[in-house]
């Protein structure tokens, strides 16, 4: 076997050579491009749908945020979290809590949501760091059983504490109209989805920037292969550490929009149900990818939906019903990762990427 | 002051047992040093000391003269690089970009600008690309860039963490049993690439070698440290070590009458 002395092929290297000679775009630039390009598709999209699925449409952007956050933690970085719906409530409730004090000072401006986002994010970051830190020391089960513990750990703060969080009845996030020189009988909904797009878009554009950074290469590199990684120069720690807070920051400002979508915060939104739900999604969107997390975070809006229109079919007692909506989503997720695991361990973005991998391929064969 | 690295006295033990005892060596700038010994002798961890891996229990370790306490993601720093046994590519890296990973601790981007996507950042990541290309290149495999490392021949993955080891531009480079799983063919020009290291026109190394091969052990040192229990039993030229009694008896024997059938 002599392949390793055989000198590169001469095509190959001259086309290397072009190509390192010649200037890329910009990563900030593509992505901005990409992000300014999807935003005008949600902006046309949305005069052409009613307000609940403008209103759906803004849920799948708000839980994007949350599920790209876990798709860098646990798809790239290799750490596993039960307790992104935990760090969604931190973030939900920091917006809550700034909203209500802006709206108590008589400042309602509707710049003032920015401020109360930023703050929900900085929170997050706070609260991220600090089971970050703890999590860089721990693999596997124990790494599984700490998020655990933050899942449900947050969510009964909220009654504990519910002198500030108002325990299990929430809290009301008063929101400004929307502009008037949109006009008066500008849905409102239209106007949530344009807001909870753009920020969604500025998450998307941040985070794919660090995947295409040298951090990004460090998430993986972390994920494949600890021991290797800390011989060619990485800090394993830091790195776990950075990828969990960029995560955490995510899903605070995923947490924070679903509270603008909702006007309102409670516990029972972000129990750990919806951290199972998360890491579901993004296993089935695909793992490793944010397109896989677009995925994730449309059937995250659609299952519920889907469901609801199943036992709308069928007469049911109320009470049965009511029992069947709430259990009946779990179920057809938990099928759904099962057959997907089977069908196509890539994901849903996996069988895309093969697909489209395989179709020019064929195209290609016919031509002459 | 002694240039290069050295090791003093070291001893570490795992419980009861022993695992090194007393042993010293040096390898200078521009050496090439083969560490040879029966499983179990502690070649492995004697990287694993200098890697910062195990912390020895006896003994002290110096980079040109200054006293070294290695920390593994640190080594890159320090102009030291190690392989692994087997490959230990990252299997969802491409080619190209374990090893661009390799060279790491070169990377300057901050965390703001690699979140904001910063033009340092790309120009960072072009500057890393280019160099891991050169490195790819003098290694030949530059046809391989853009594959994962999963779908290649073992040799060339053997290649690859070579490449990436250099891509960290050490002043000394370890190698653990790179020559494992290589046929006749492969390790003859294996030989002839680490005989090149020291000489290479930039970035030239120095070489801490274990190896089972013997042929490339003799081939390529330009000293020899063998290691039986945990101590060294000798250490010379190839030729002087090959005529030791003790050795022959220990190890070579055995090994030089394989590679002769």
């Amino acid at each position: 076997m002599s392949a390793t002395r055989a000198p590169a092929p001469p095509t190959r290297s001259a086309a290397a050579n072009r190509l390192r000679a010649g200037r890329p775009v910009p990563t900030l630039l593509r992505h901005l491009a990409v992000a300014a390009g999807a935003g005008l598709l949600v902006l046309a999209i949305s005069y052409q749908l009613d307000s609940f699925r403008n209103f759906q449409l803004a849920t799948v952007a708000a839980y994007l945020c949350a599920t790209a956050g876990l798709t860098i933690l646990t798809g790239l970085c290799g750490q596993l979290s039960l307790g992104h719906g935990a760090l969604m409530a931190t973030g939900a409730y920091t917006l809550a809590l700034c909203q209500n004090a802006f709206a108590d000072r008589g400042v309602t401006a509707g710049g003032v949501l920015v401020l109360s986002l930023g703050a929900a994010v900085l929170a997050t970051v706070a609260v991220g760091a600090l089971v970050g830190v703890a999590a860089a020391r721990l693999r596997g089960p124990y790494l599984a059983g700490l998020t655990l513990a933050v899942a449900v750990v947050v969510p009964a703060l909220t009654v504990t504490f519910d002198g500030v969080f108002n325990g299990e009845q929430g809290l009301a996030v008063p929101m400004a109209p929307a502009p008037a020189s949109l006009g008066v009988y500008f849905p409102y909904e239209r106007w949530q989805l344009w807001v909870v797009t753009v920020a969604t878009l500025l998450c998307l554009v941040v985070l794919a920037n660090l995947v295409r950074s040298r951090y990004g290469r460090a998430f993986r590199a972390v994920r494949d292969d600890e021991v290797a990684a800390r011989l060619a120069g990485i800090h394993v720690a830091r790195t776990q550490v950075i990828a969990f807070v960029v995560s955490a920051a995510s899903a605070g400002l995923g947490g924070a929009l679903l509270a603008v979508l909702a006007q309102s915060v409670s516990p029972g939104a972000f129990g750990l149900t919806l951290s199972l739900f998360l890491l579901m999604a993004v296993v089935i969107g695909g793992l490793g990818r944010l397109a896989g997390a677009v995925w994730g975070a449309v059937l995250l809006v659609a299952l519920p939906d889907l469901t609801h229109t199943v036992t709308d079919l069928f007469t049911l007692s109320p009470a049965a019903a009511q029992r069947l909506e709430g259990n009946l989503p779990l179920a057809i997720f938990g099928c759904t990762l099962i057959v997907v695991m089977i069908a196509a361990p890539g994901g849903v973005q996996g069988l895309v990427s093969r697909l489209a991998g395989a179709l020019p391929a064929r195209w290609r064969r016919h031509r002459p | 002051m002694e240039d290069g690295l050295a090791l003093h006295h070291i001893g570490v033990r795992f419980g009861g047992l022993t695992a090194l005892d007393d042993v010293s060596l040096r390898v200078a700038p521009g050496e090439v040093v083969g560490v040879i010994g029966p499983n179990g002798a502690g070649k492995t961890t004697l990287f694993n000391v200098v890697c910062g891996f195990v912390t020895p229990h006896t003994g002290t370790l110096t980079l040109d003269g200054r006293p070294l306490r290695p920390r593994p993601h640190r080594l890159t720093r320090l102009g030291i690089a190690r392989t692994l046994q087997g490959t230990g590519l990252f299997a969802g890296l491409t080619v190209l970009e374990n090893v661009m990973a390799g060279a790491s601790h070169t990377a300057r981007t901050g965390l703001l600008p690699a979140l904001l996507g910063l033009p340092r950042s790309d120009r960072d990541e072009r500057r890393l690309r280019r160099h891991a290309h050169a490195v790819l290149d003098e290694l030949g495999i530059a046809a391989h860039a853009g594959a994962a490392p999963g779908t290649l021949p073992f040799a060339v993955r053997q290649r690859v963490a070579l490449a990436r080891a250099l891509a960290a531009r050490p002043r000394l480079l370890l190698l653990d049993e790179p020559a494992g799983g290589l046929g006749a063919e492969d390790v003859d020009g294996l030989a002839e690439l680490i005989r090149g290291l020291p000489h290479r026109a930039t970035d030239p190394c120095a070489v801490l070698l274990v190896e089972h091969h013997m042929d490339l052990v003799m081939a390529v040192c330009d000293r020899i440290v063998v290691l039986d229990f945990g101590r060294v039993v000798a250490a010379g030229p190839p030729e002087a070590v090959r005529e030791e009694p003790a050795v022959v008896d220990a190890y070579l024997g055995a090994a030089v009458d394989e590679a002769a059938a």
